[in-house]
This record gives structure tokens, sequence and C-alpha cells, in this order.
């Protein structure tokens, strides 16, 4: 068992970086609990993975510490490490059968036999391998290798942490969500610290308690998927998060009001002068899709848009307007009528954020 | 959509037919023509059924040169596999020192054989050549003219020398194909390095060395140009292998009928062991009949 501690962590692949942009982690502080499901979200090439080779010890990072329970552990190679780790595509020991792969982290501590059928009995039943233990692990389906090479991480008593790198890629759409249920159950029955990376936020909001969204070498925020979805600490995360992702606007204060390039916006006396104080020139003011109040007909307080067009999902319709010159996406119910041509939006206050250099600024509505 | 029943498009395959006909077919059943008569001249010959291949399957000095030439490739095998899988192994992974190893494994197979035959010639001789002079002064009376030993040990390094960077090339290229996951995943498994090599670098070069194996028994099996150069067969007939045995009758002697059926015996031979090869390998992929149904 572990709460893995990554102090001033921070990882080049350069022997001679010069600037920020040269790593691919930037440093940073972060602790994974014991016994905590959490997910790793972001792009490709924000350097999830990196993170994760750091982890289980198949990277050594260029400065900072990984710790174990506060135990630093940056030279252990990962065979030291109680860790266990599942890949992107299934790797599986193609001539043994399932049983034998199973068995085969435990064999190769010389652990007595009779353990090792008991545990392997055991994670076989969890994962609903027993009918497959005695096939040739090759001949089994992508899903069918994914729970094996899972397996061989949950049968050692010593793991106390398991890592994911985006293990559904290569799994069916329907059994992706099987295998995530299968995670899920692991996960309560075992206790076991997992970390599961991913550029899916779905994937990663239903199977983790906490995500870390990735960008660019940071981690931006860290938060449930809730917190994620209503208060975006970087915009980078209001982007990325949702479908689709939240509005942003350039805004500027001048002559007592706040433009949007040349529009004006309407926005309430908090939001205000949170922008006549903000020392910077890039400030942003974003709002979630489903947060855009959009009206048929003028209301008080409302901004005209024009409508571009509309995009039915079924139960729900993706609306493109245009503010002035800024382009923005609303979501509405299906109960409410599309607006044609001109619609009346209201951005409700306490649904606006305010970020100063992409990052979140708390408003003071008061 | 409507399948449309034509009988004409068969037509379509003839170019094909005639393509394999010249090719493979004729030239074979020349042979099988040969091998059935007994030929004097252009208007004289005898029908003569199985007596040709009665006669080969007989042959005392045939059977020896079988046996002669199943120990020469079954040892050829023996060191060339494990020798090539063990150089692929040790070669360099990436950067300058891994092309240049790739071009000095590389060599000995652009050089043809008669001329690798010449090279171990001069090599062995004992008046100018390397090895003949330098085992010579080492004290051990190397001749490959006057003994068997020689003669043969000489062969087998030839030919492991010419053909080991085959199977080191095959090898090579399938280790490089490995994803760096499985090594990961062993590391984390806590596998040793033999285990690495017995369950993910072997498997995973099976298929490479299904046919690496393949071409080696059969290039092998057929050897010719090379103990031709360097031995002449000899001495006596200790390094005379099958296809000297089979041009010494067919163009030395003019014996058509019994070269015709020793070739057509020769050819089964070589078919039958890489089919029972090849099965047998592909047998031991699959899963266990009845412990897959469960």
């Amino acid at each position: 068992m572990a709460e893995i501690t990554l102090k001033s962590l921070a990882h080049t692949y350069l022997s001679d970086p010069k600037s920020p942009e040269d790593y691919a982690i930037r440093e940073m502080n972060h602790v994974w609990h014991q016994g905590g499901a959490y997910a790793l979200l972001g792009p490709s090439g924000c350097g999830k993975s990196t993170l994760l080779n750091i982890i289980s010890g198949l990277l050594e990072p260029s400065s900072g510490d990984v710790l174990f329970d506060g135990e630093r552990v940056n030279a252990l190679p990962p065979e030291g490490r109680n860790i266990a780790q599942v890949f992107q595509f299934p790797v599986i020991y193609d001539t043994m059968t399932v049983y034998d792969n199973l068995a085969f982290p435990l064999r190769n501590v010389k652990t007595p036999e009779a353990r090792v059928h008991e545990r392997v009995m055991e994670v076989a039943d969890v994962l609903e391998l027993t009918a497959q233990l005695k096939r040739k692990a090759k001949n089994l389906t992508a899903d069918e290798k994914q729970k094996v090479s899972m397996g061989r991480g949950l049968v050692r008593d010593d793991v106390s942490a398991i890592l994911f790198d985006e293990p559904l890629t290569v799994i069916d759409p329907q059994l992706k969500w099987k295998l995530r249920r299968k995670l899920k159950e692991i996960h309560q029955r075992f206790e076991i610290t997992m970390v599961y990376v991913t550029h899916d936020q779905l994937e990663a909001s239903t199977f983790a308690d906490k995500i870390a969204v990735m960008y660019e070498g940071q981690v931006v925020q860290f938060g449930t998927p809730r917190e994620l979805f209503e208060t975006p600490n970087h915009t980078f995360v209001g982007y990325f998060i949702g479908s689709p992702g939240m509005n942003f606007f350039d805004v500027s204060f001048r002559d007592g009001r706040v433009l949007a390039d040349e529009t004006e916006l309407s926005v309430g006396p908090g939001v205000r002068r949170a922008i006549e104080g903000a020392r910077s020139t890039n400030v942003k003011l974003g709002i979630r899709p489903e947060f855009v109040e959009v009206h048929e007909a003028p209301v008080e307080g409302g901004m005209e848009a024009v409508v571009e067009h509309a995009q039915d999902l079924g139960t729900y319709s993706i609306v493109y307007l245009r503010l002035g010159d800024t382009p923005l996406k609303a979501r509405i119910e299906e109960d409410q009528a599309v607006p044609v041509g001109r619609a009346y939006l209201r951005f409700p206050d306490e649904r606006l954020g305010l970020y100063v250099d992409e990052f979140r600024v708390e408003i003071d509505h008061e | 959509m409507n399948k449309v029943q034509n009988n004409r498009a068969w037509w379509l395959i003839l170019p094909m037919l005639l393509l394999v006909a010249f090719s493979a077919i004729i030239p074979l059943m020349t042979v099988v023509n040969y091998s059935v008569q007994d030929v004097f001249d252009a208007n004289t010959r005898f029908f003569t059924g199985a007596e040709w291949f009665k006669e080969m399957l007989n042959d005392p000095e045939l059977h020896a040169a079988v046996l002669r030439q199943f120990a020469f490739s079954l040892t050829v095998l023996a060191i060339e596999v494990p020798l090539g899988i063990g150089i692929a192994l040790l070669m360099p992974k990436k950067g300058w020192q891994a092309s240049a190893v790739l071009i000095l494994v590389t060599m000995p197979l652009l050089i043809p054989w008669n001329v690798v035959g010449s090279i171990w010639q001069i090599f062995t001789r004992g008046d100018i050549g390397l090895m003949g002079w330098s085992l010579r002064e080492l004290g051990y009376g190397y001749n490959i003219t006057a003994s068997p030993v020689d003669a043969w040990v000489t062969i087998i390094l030839m030919d492991v020398w010419h053909w080991t960077p085959l199977i080191a090339l095959l090898c090579y290229s399938g280790l490089r194909s490995i994803p760096d996951a499985y090594y990961q995943a062993a590391r984390i498994d806590r596998a040793s390095k033999w285990a690495v090599f017995r369950f993910i670098q072997l498997p995973k070069l099976t298929n490479v060395l299904v046919i690496g194996v393949l071409l080696r028994f059969m290039h092998s099996f057929m050897i010719y140009a090379e103990p031709f150069v360097l031995t002449g067969g000899g001495p006596g007939s200790s390094t005379t292998f099958l296809s000297q045995s089979l041009t010494t009758m067919a163009i030395g002697q003019q014996d058509l009928g019994p070269s015709a059926a020793f070739s057509l015996i020769y050819f089964l031979i070589i078919l039958l062991v890489s089919w029972v090869f090849y099965t047998a390998i592909m047998n031991m992929q699959k899963d266990n009949k009845k412990e897959g149904e469960a």
C-alpha cells in the first residue's frame, strides 16, 4: 500500500534544456493518495505517459523526487517498486497459457506453487477468466488479453498501485464499457491505488474519483469531474472538458464597459469590477455552452447574437452563434425551440469564469 | 447483387497456367519422362517402369550420400540458428554502430557461392593460406585433401561463415519489431533475462525463424558449388553431397534414367522435410484442441 508523492518533479528528454518548452514534465508537486482511483487526462503529447513511466520507474526523472510512502524511490528500477502497469496494447506472453501468464510474476519471485495456484484462481475468478485458463494467451480476444495483463498486476500481493496507460484503446466500444466497470469493481475490492491515463474525458470521469488534467507538461487542475466541469481552473480545462468545450471571450474594460472586441457584454457589477482590476492584457471570460441562456425574443439584459446554424443531437441541440465577432456555442434542451436568424443571450453571473493569463481568478459577486 | 455464372471465365486463368507450365510443370515432366525410360539415342528407348527408382533406392553409395547430406544440413542448422540468434541479440540497436555492424554482418551474404569456395580454398592452403599456415605453425597437421575430419570441419565452418548472417539478419529484424512495452512489462513482472528471451524474444522470433530454418535447410541440402570448389567432394567421397553425386551421374556418366529417378527422390525428400517441419511448428502455436473448447 502506498501513497505516491511527486516532489518538484521535472523531466526532459533533452540533454541541454533551455526553455520550459524543452521539458516533457515541468516542475510539479502532486500526491496520489493510497487507495484512490485517479485519472490523468490530457491530449496526446502533454506528458502523461512520461509521468506514468516515471512513477513506475521505467524512466528516471531529470530532477525532483518520486516518493512512495515518504521514501525516495528515484533510483529503484520498476522491478523494485511494487507497481504494476497495463499498457496501451495488451502485453501477454504468447506461448504461455492464460494460467501461466497470470502465474508468471509470482513464479519469477519463486512463490510456492500452492500459493501461486490460489492467487491465480482468485484473480481469474474476479476477471472472469476461469474458463480461459488453459487456453494459449495468444488466441484470446483483445479485451481478454487486456484482462490478462491486468491480472498479472493483481496476482501480486505486494502491488500497491496499478498504472493504466490508455488501456482501452484497442477494445471494441461495447466491451470498453464492460471492462471499465470491471476496473471499478476491482478497485473497490482490492483497495489498490489506480492511476489511469487517457485522453478521453468520458473514460476519465467514469473511472476516476479525481482527475488530474495535464497540459504542456503540467497538471493544470486536479479535481472531481464535477469541479472540472463547473469551475475549470485553466482555459485549457474549459476547452478540453465538456462537449462542446467552454466558450471564451477576449475581454477588455473601456469607458466603464466590458468589451469583447468591439461588442459590449452585459455582465453583473462583480464581474465588471474583477475585469477592471485585472493587471494583464490577457483577460478572458468563459462560459459553458450549457449555461448560456438563449431566448428567441429580446429580454432584459439580453445580447443580440446571430444564429449561424444548429446541430440536432437528439435530446439536445448545439446552436452555433456569433456575438459581435466572437463565435460561441450554446446547448439547448429538446423542449426549447431553436431560434432562427437572431437570438438574445444572457450569461448568468455565477456561471461566468474569469481567466487572467489563462488561469481562473475568483470573482467577488458581492 | 446477382452472381452471374459463366464458365467461360475459366479461360482467364489460361495465361497463368501457361506460365506455370513452362516454368515448372514441363521441365519436371521431362525429368519424370526420363526416370521411367532407358534412353540410348534419339530413336532407341525402352520403358523401364519403376526400375531406376528401385536401383537408386538400393544404391549404397547414394545411401551414404543421403546420410552425409542430412548430417551436414542438421549440423549447420544446429550451429547457425543459435549462433544467428545470439549475434542478433548482441547487435547494437541504434546509431551509427548499428549500421556499421549490419554492413559487416551482411558482407558474406553478398559473395557468390564459388567465390566463397575459392576464398576458403586459399584460406586453408598450408603454404600461403592464413588458416592453413597458422594451424600448421601451431603444430597441427591440418590438411583438407588428406583428412576427412579436417575437410568436414572446414566445410561446416565455411557454411557457418557464409550463412549465419542470414539468420542473424532475419532475427535482428524480428527483434526490432518487438514493442518496448513487452520489455517494460517483463521488468515490472520481474522476469529474468533468460525469461525475457524465452517468453518474449523467442516467441516473437518464431515466424522469422521458420523462414530462416526452411531456407537454410533447403539451401544446405542442395549445397554444391562451395564444397565442389573447396574439396571436390574428397578426400575419397567424404564430402560428396547429394547434388554432387547427382551431377557426376547425370553429366559425368550420362546416366539419364537413374539420375532422373534420383532427382525426383531428392526433390521429394526436400519437400517432405520442409512440410513436416512447417506443419509441426504451426501446430505448436494452436490451442490443444480439447482444452481450446473449454
